[in-house]
């Protein structure tokens, strides 16, 4: 009995074990990676022989890579702000305004999303040249939320569908303006979902990787997927392997430093569908 | 002090017609109940008043001035909800706070008010608490309290007790009862579908079917002269007997009961006796009605007593004294005073009934 009991525990941390290791060692592998240099890096080991910095170093030092950094967390942070208002706001009409389409529209906001972004490239050129934004951080903001607002919106309207009309009602009796009722009322109230939503957001914009590619040309107005991609070794021919695991180790911190900072509010906001008095 | 006239009032949701033709004054300082059977529109008439639903037809006045087209909060009226709706993440000083904040109130104006509010609602030591750390009860007051705070000049209750166990209920109505007499000046329109909670409260009852105003009057009034059988059988516990009757030479008569020397003409008239008119017969009186008890339920101080007359088609209750050791099967003379009767005709209207000429 014993024995089947000690069986059963044994093989269930072998399977999370297994799991752990299945979704950590691509990453710990690229950390490994970095910390070579030289031909270190084809000699297969599992365990790193030296720390050696010297391609972060040379990450940071050389190039754009920290202006890359700098233009990713800008564009990252600007997709996310402008996501949440619009989708505040929006989500706010959709679900509490009634007007005729309403349906209709929440599901044309919804089927945006379902095109691939290859198909929608070639359309999307056609405006960020109409705007003016070529090669300028802006046709990647406007671009990103494409992908980015369909979730937001959606996300964000069934959070406010759940908020009880009363709480709405009170607060027009108290005087508030529509405005002050989504800022004052359902704001604090949706705080998870708002940092559920704006994380993936942040994700998303942070690791995009074709319009990065398309709609921006120049080294200075490049963001990080595109400029590690591009990352060239001294001669030219070779592969800089270490730098580029050094740069992706780099870009991954910031989202894995949100995660955690952010982490019991997702949960918060994967779990609780609304708000109860 | 405000005065609400509404002038044929109709509300309809697409082609849910909820109210209709509503005519009715509610003078300054009044403590006003609408009441009436679930989905009879009550709400909906409150919240045409708040200004929650816009209003289809028809004219609504404070003091003479027409409010149709105003916000709440430009109307100056505050309400109670239901389900107290209090903001969940605000504490109990910052929810009654709120609408003097929006107002742009000077801070210590906000200070004064609401802890003078929270004073009178024993609340005082709970104003650093959230809503959720806060009892039913409790939460409750607060909810009057962040109406109380505004001044209004109508202050509107939705069903407050309903979310309240029993106990509490007697307790918070009660309260209710202190409020209105301590803002005297202040107009309070209250809903409730509970009888009790509208005769004990009220200073005229407003009786609320179908989206229509079947009577307004005061609670004694409704209970002794209904206007017809719809208010005669909501107001009261248990509901008033209701009997057809038909003329005769010796008065009226509803089915297995002696008559009564009532006069009255026409078809499809109804005999109405409500259950606590009904007592024991004297020796030597006329007798009303004479048969075996199909079923009692005592009540303590009270107890129902359940017969079926030959012919009727639903019992006849009589609400005799607890100490009196009924039991079922026992045969009972009852009598009845015939100014306890009531008579309404074949539209359900109140009738006037005069005594039968007695033969010299
Ligand atoms: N938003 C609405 N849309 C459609 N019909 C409604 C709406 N609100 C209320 N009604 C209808 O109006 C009638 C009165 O409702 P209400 O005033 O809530 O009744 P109650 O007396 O129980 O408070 C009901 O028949 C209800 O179905
Ligand atoms: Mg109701």
């Amino acid at each position: 009995m014993t024995a089947m009991k000690l069986l059963k525990r044994a093989a269930f941390w072998a399977l999370v074990a297994g799991i752990v290791l299945f979704s950590v060692f691509p990453f710990y592998y690229a950390i490994l990676t970095s910390l070579e240099t030289g031909s270190g890096i084809f000699t297969v080991s599992y365990w790193p022989d030296a720390l050696d910095l010297g391609n972060y170093a040379s990450v940071m030092n050389e190039g754009e890579f920290p202006r890359n950094f700098l233009n990713s967390v800008g564009v990252a942070v600007a997709v996310v702000i402008v996501s949440l208002c619009l989708a505040v706001t929006a989500a706010y009409a959709l679900s509490r305004v009634p007007f005729r389409g309403r349906g209709l529209l929440l599901l044309t906001v919804l089927s945006v999303s379902m095109f691939p972004q290859i198909a929608v490239l070639a359309g999307l050129f056609e405006m960020v040249r109409y705007f003016g934004l070529y090669n300028t951080l802006g046709s990647l903001i406007l671009s990103y939320m494409i992908f980015t607002l369909p979730f937001t919106v959606w996300v964000l309207t069934t959070f406010m569908r759940d908020m009880p009309v009363e709480l709405e009602e009170a607060a027009i009796v108290d005087g508030a303006t529509p405005l002050q009722i989504v800022v004052k009322v359902f704001l604090p109230l949706l705080w998870p979902a708002l940092v559920t939503t704006g994380l993936l957001a942040f994700i998303q914009a942070w690791n995009e990787f074709l319009f990065a590619l398309t709609f921006v040309a120049s080294n200075d107005t490049r963001t990080v997927p595109v400029a590690i991609a591009l990352l060239s070794g001294s001669s030219g021919k070779e592969v800089p392997w270490g730098e580029i695991m050094a740069a992706s180790v780099i870009v991954t911190l910031p989202l894995v430093a949100l995660v955690l900072v952010f982490q019991r509010r997702i949960v918060a906001g994967l779990t609780a569908g609304g708000v109860k008095g | 002090m405000t005065r609400l006239t509404l002038d044929k009032i109709a509300k309809s949701y697409g082609t849910v017609e909820a109210l209709r033709d509503i005519d009715l004054a509610i003078e300054p300082g009044e403590f006003v109940v609408f009441v009436g059977p679930s989905g009879c529109g009550k709400s909906t008439l409150l919240r045409v008043i708040a200004g929650l639903e816009e209003i289809t037809a028809g004219d609504l006045n404070f003091d003479g001035t027409r409010v149709n087209d105003l916000t709440p909060a430009q109307r100056g009226i505050a309400m109670v909800f239901q389900s107290y709706a209090l903001y969940p993440h605000m504490s109990v000083y910052e929810n009654m706070a709120f609408g003097l904040k929006l107002a742009k109130t000077a801070r210590e104006t906000v200070r004064e008010k609401v802890e003078a509010a929270a004073e009178m609602l024993q609340l005082s030591e709970l104003l650093d608490r959230l809503p959720r750390q806060l009892s039913g009860g409790q939460r409750q007051r607060v909810a009057i309290g962040r109406a109380i705070v505004r001044d209004p000049r109508v202050f509107l209750f939705d069903e407050p007790l309903s979310n309240l166990d029993a106990a509490l209920r007697v307790q918070t109505r009660i309260e209710i009862a202190a409020l209105h007499e301590r803002m005297a000046e202040t107009t309070m329109i209250y809903v409730t579908h509970d009888q009790v909670e509208a005769m004990t409260l009220a200073d005229r009852i407003v009786v609320l079917r179908d989206g229509r105003v079947e009577q307004v009057g005061a609670p004694m009034e409704l209970y002794d002269r209904p206007a017809n059988t719809f208010v005669a059988q909501f107001i009261g516990s248990p509901a008033m007997n209701l009997a057809p009757a038909r003329p005769g030479p010796d008065g009226l008569t509803i089915p297995g009961c002696a008559p009564v020397p009532l006069a009255a003409s026409g078809e499809g008239l109804r005999l109405g006796v409500r259950p606590e008119a009904l007592r024991l017969a004297e020796p030597g009186e006329p007798v009303f009605n004479e048969g075996p008890a199909t079923l009692v339920e005592k009540l303590g101080e009270t107890q129902l007593v359940y017969f079926e007359p030959e012919g009727a088609e639903t019992p006849l209750i009589a609400k005799l004294p607890g100490a009196l050791p009924a039991r079922r099967g026992e045969v009972f003379r009852l009598a009845v005073d015939p100014a306890d009767l009531r008579l309404f005709g074949a539209d359900g209207k109140a009738m006037e009934a005069t005594p039968l000429p007695q033969p010299a």
